[in-house]
């Protein structure tokens, strides 16, 4: 019951760390219409500025501070000077220049910081582990993932639903003439909402490159997964992906838990391992297929 | 007097709160233009579009030379015979006005999985085509691009394509919009002819035109047919009056 | 066709044959490799433009089809050099190491393959459609990488290049004109496709589908087909491509694979014929000329790549001609 409870927690810090990085995602792509495969780039880059911050301060906290400067400053200047050109191009443009992004930022963390891992050392308030109710020792720094994507995730709520930008960002998702001849000055917006989206995406990878390690390409599985969430979602929707998310981290974490314990009542130990291991991993992809079955454009897409 | 080819009966359909088509029955008949009135936000287009099959209807039904169509998707509808216009004209802007009508043709013919013989060649579509851009008046200019159209054209273009459609009755959506007082003229002439090969049911937002062209009238104010009638009965109802003629006056 | 629109492809084909063919008088044998990497290359993305260029359908998970179309055949290789069965079950099947056999198999398997990811795929349009052929390619990405029968994550070599009764596969010059005819049967073949009635009602669908679907053509079933046609094609060119390297890995099945053989068609030009494989010797002779200079030649890579978005998004075969030759 214990470990059911800490693959539980596990897919819960999985589906919020995912949710950072669709979040950003979803939020381009309802505003402006942009699909962004560079999104995985800003995750690496938060990471990598995480790491390098925090060895040369000794302090996490400065290079997760870092991480979410970086990826935001790096964001808005990728917005000004290529993405806002392709807006109103058609996604078949957009998807080959953000993927030449990819080849340009990967190539480009390389030569800065060379092929080799980096690792990240956790402050002592994160790197202990905690004693749940019911007995459970889990470990803070993961907690505390959690505990981040929930403040996002009710931030970003708050940010659409109460706040003058949420307003304008809603406006502009409806009708983008329109809210220029309202006089907000379109273009500054666009350049905020995609830098919002790369500091979170940022921030999730400085989260992540803190348990694992940070390195050349570790953006890319973690964007496909991105998208995996927003099409279950649909596109455009904050709270889709926040469903999303938590519907992979979970299904992918127990599926990967469960499913070669299940086969090992009827096959031998090693098939099973091998046959539930290989069935696990594509086990989200079989969720996306009976979401879109069920539904082409996701739990919470505009219906067409 | 004849079988009705398209009947409606007790059609409704609603978005959310508002009732967009309310109990509607009509029906049409050999040989006539029966047009398609009403105010703006009516329901005319979206009548139009139940009866293509491109939504469907809360309830009622359409039937279609004694079929009930309401299963068939507007594909299978177009294939039919029902052949339709667009209140924004669309064509296939890339393609030329020859490769446009040979489409019409080619779905027609339902033989659309033929990997190899170049359809240029194929006589069995050039042929059709190339009569039917003549009949829309559009001779000579079977090698234009379809964007390279003037609008007065471009409306033709699609009247060609209806007609290659092998139609059984014409579903025109204001096939008038956006003509000017000429080319209304002239299309006025081409209808004339359409109504010929098969019955029209027409929306037309142009007064003149439906009361010169239309055998019957149907009037359509917030969903509901307030009257049906012959042009002269609809000039003297006086419920049309107050709604609609009335306002416009 | 027009003559204006062969002529340039026709072109196209004749410049790799010549590479080919003096590279091997002039005893240069990589550079003969390279030219048969760009036949191979430029097919996946022949069948790539199947679906992109002429249907619309912008698929960014062509790596499924290729990759599969290589496992077939490094599989039946393998198989064929063990002697063991390749299944027992329901019927038992042997491998070979016979061209002429492994390629039906291949074209089968991605074109069942694309069949069912077509068919669940074309369900949505747009970006979602980007996104779940880039997901369903994923799929088998990792399920290729957690399978350890075939090697996994290590991927699977066979050691005899596979034969072609006749020809000596072992000479590159030999192989390179295996693979050359391919391509270009294929492409007479597309050619045909394009102007054909299938072709007509494809590349309306892409500009105006109600229009299409107001004439009584259900582009579903027209998509679904190009979908499935331009996966065999994939997976003819995987096969190939296994042959080649005498070695499959899931790096094939990847999305840097589905990105570059988009890479080709959209480099050379959306829609064209011989566009692909332009883009693909353009691709693969910058991988040649710059990879030596620096290691970071993808960075270079990338930002042509932007560039040409930005200011030339008709391709380089688009920027030759300007705006005549459209096939």
């Amino acid at each position: 019951m214990l470990l059911l409870a800490e693959q539980v927690l596990n897919g819960l810090q999985y589906g919020m760390m995912l949710f950072l990085m669709a979040a950003g995602l979803t939020l381009v792509f309802g505003v402006m219409g942009l699909i962004n495969l560079a999104h995985g780039s800003l995750y690496m880059v938060g990471a990598f500025a995480c790491a390098a911050v925090a060895a040369a301060t000794g302090s996490f906290w400065l290079g997760l501070a870092a991480s979410l400067a970086a990826a935001a400053a790096l964001g808005a200047m990728v917005e000004i000077v290529v993405i806002r050109r392709l807006y109103s191009r058609d996604h078949l443009d957009q998807v080959l220049a953000t993927f030449a992004l990819i080849l340009v930022f990967s190539e480009g963390t390389r030569w800065l910081f060379g092929s080799f891992p980096l690792y990240l050392s956790l402050p002592p308030v994160l790197s202990g582990a905690m004693t749940l109710p019911g007995g459970l020792v889990y470990p803070a720094f993961r907690l505390a993932i959690i505990f981040i994507g929930a403040m996002v995730a009710v931030g970003l709520f708050w940010l659409i639903g109460r706040t003058r930008l949420g307003i304008r960002i809603r406006a502009g998702e409806a009708d983008r003439e329109m809210i220029a001849a309202l006089g907000v000055d379109i273009a500054k917006l666009y350049t905020m909402v995609f830098a919002l989206g790369a500091a979170l995406a940022g921030l999730a990878g400085a989260l992540v490159g803190s348990v694992q390690s940070v390195q050349v390409g570790m953006g890319e599985p973690v964007l496909i997964l991105a998208f995996v969430v927003i099409v279950i979602g649909g596109i455009g929707s904050i709270r889709g992906a926040l469903i999303g998310a938590l519907l992979v981290g979970m299904t992918d974490t127990l599926g990967k838990a469960l499913l070669p314990g299940l086969f090992a009542r009827f096959m031998e130990a090693s098939a099973a391992t091998s046959v539930g291991s290989a069935l696990a991993s594509m086990l989200i992809y079989v969720l996306m297929a009976l979401v879109l079955i069920w539904r082409p454009t996701g739990l919470y897409g505009a219906r067409a | 007097m004849s079988e009705p080819i398209l009947v409606l009966s007790h059609l409704s359909k609603s978005f959310g709160a508002l009732q967009a088509t309310d109990d509607v029955s009509l029906d049409l008949r050999p040989g006539e233009i029966h047009a398609l009135i009403g105010p703006n936000g009516a329901g005319k287009s979206t009548l139009i579009k139940q009866i293509a099959g491109e939504i469907r209807p809360d309830s009622g039904s359409v039937t279609f030379e004694g079929q009930a169509i309401d299963d068939l998707g507007p594909a299978d509808r177009a294939r039919l015979g029902l052949a339709r216009s667009f209140q924004v004209s669309s064509v296939v802007p890339g393609f030329t006005v020859l490769q446009n009508v040979m489409l019409a043709v080619q779905g027609a013919s339902g033989a659309s999985f033929r990997f190899f013989r170049p359809a240029l060649s194929d006589r069995n579509l050039t042929a059709p085509a190339l009569f039917h851009i003549q009949q829309s008046g559009l001779e000579g200019r079977a090698a234009v691009k379809a964007a390279d159209l003037a609008h007065g054209e471009r409306r033709r273009l699609e009247i060609a394509m209806a007609l290659a459609m092998r139609p059984r009755a014409f579903l025109l959506d204001e096939p008038m919009a956006g003509m000017g007082t000429e080319g209304a003229r002239d299309l006025t002439a081409i209808l004339e002819e359409l109504k010929v090969e098969a019955p029209i049911l027409l929306v037309e937002h142009d007064m003149d035109a439906v009361f010169a062209l239309a055998d019957r009238i149907s009037v359509l104010v917030y969903g509901r047919v307030i009257a049906t009638g012959t042009v002269d009965e609809i000039r003297a109802n006086p419920e049309v009056r107050r709604s609609y003629l009335g306002e416009e006056a | 066709m027009r003559l204006t629109g062969a002529v340039p492809n026709f072109l196209v084909f004749a410049a790799l044959i010549a590479v080919a063919v003096i590279a091997d008088l002039t005893g240069n044998p990589y550079i003969v490799t390279l030219a048969t990497k760009v036949a191979i290359f430029g097919l996946a993305g022949v069948g790539l433009n199947l679906a992109l260029g002429y249907g619309g359908l912008v698929s960014f998970g062509h790596a499924a089809f290729f990759g599969l179309g290589g496992y077939v055949a490094a599989i039946l290789a393998s198989h064929a050099a063990s002697g063991a069965p390749v299944v027992t079950f329901p019927f038992t099947m042997m491998g070979t190491n016979e061209m002429l056999a492994i390629w039906p198999f291949a074209i089968l398997v991605a074109g069942f393959a694309a069949l069912v990811i077509g068919a669940l795929s074309l369900r949505t349009t747009g970006v979602y459609f980007i996104m779940v052929t880039l997901a369903f390619a994923q799929m088998l990405y990792y399920f290729a990488i957690s399978w350890p029968t075939y090697g996994g994550e290590d991927g699977l070599s066979f050691y005899v290049r596979n034969t072609f009764s006749g020809a000596n596969t072992f000479a590159p010059l030999q192989f390179f004109g295996i693979c050359a005819a391919v391509l270009g049967i294929t492409m007479i073949l597309v050619a045909l496709l394009t102007q054909s009635r299938f072709g007509l009602a494809l590349r309306a669908a892409k500009e105006n589908e109600t229009r299409v679907i107001a004439s009584g053509i259900k582009p579903f079933a027209i998509r679904l087909t190009a979908f499935v046609l331009s996966g065999m094609v994939a997976g003819l060119a995987g096969a190939l491509f296994a042959d080649l390297n005498r070695f499959v890995s899931p790096a094939m099945l990847s999305w840097h694979m589905s990105g570059e053989i988009m890479i080709f068609v959209i480099l050379g030009g959306v829609g064209r014929l011989a566009g692909p494989v332009a883009g693909a010797a353009v691709f693969i002779a910058l991988e040649y000329l710059l990879g030596p200079v620096s290691d970071h030649w993808q960075a270079l890579l990338g930002l042509m790549l932007i560039l040409i978005v930005l200011f030339a998004p008709k391709g380089l075969m688009g920027l030759a001609l300007g705006r005549r030759g459209h096939v």
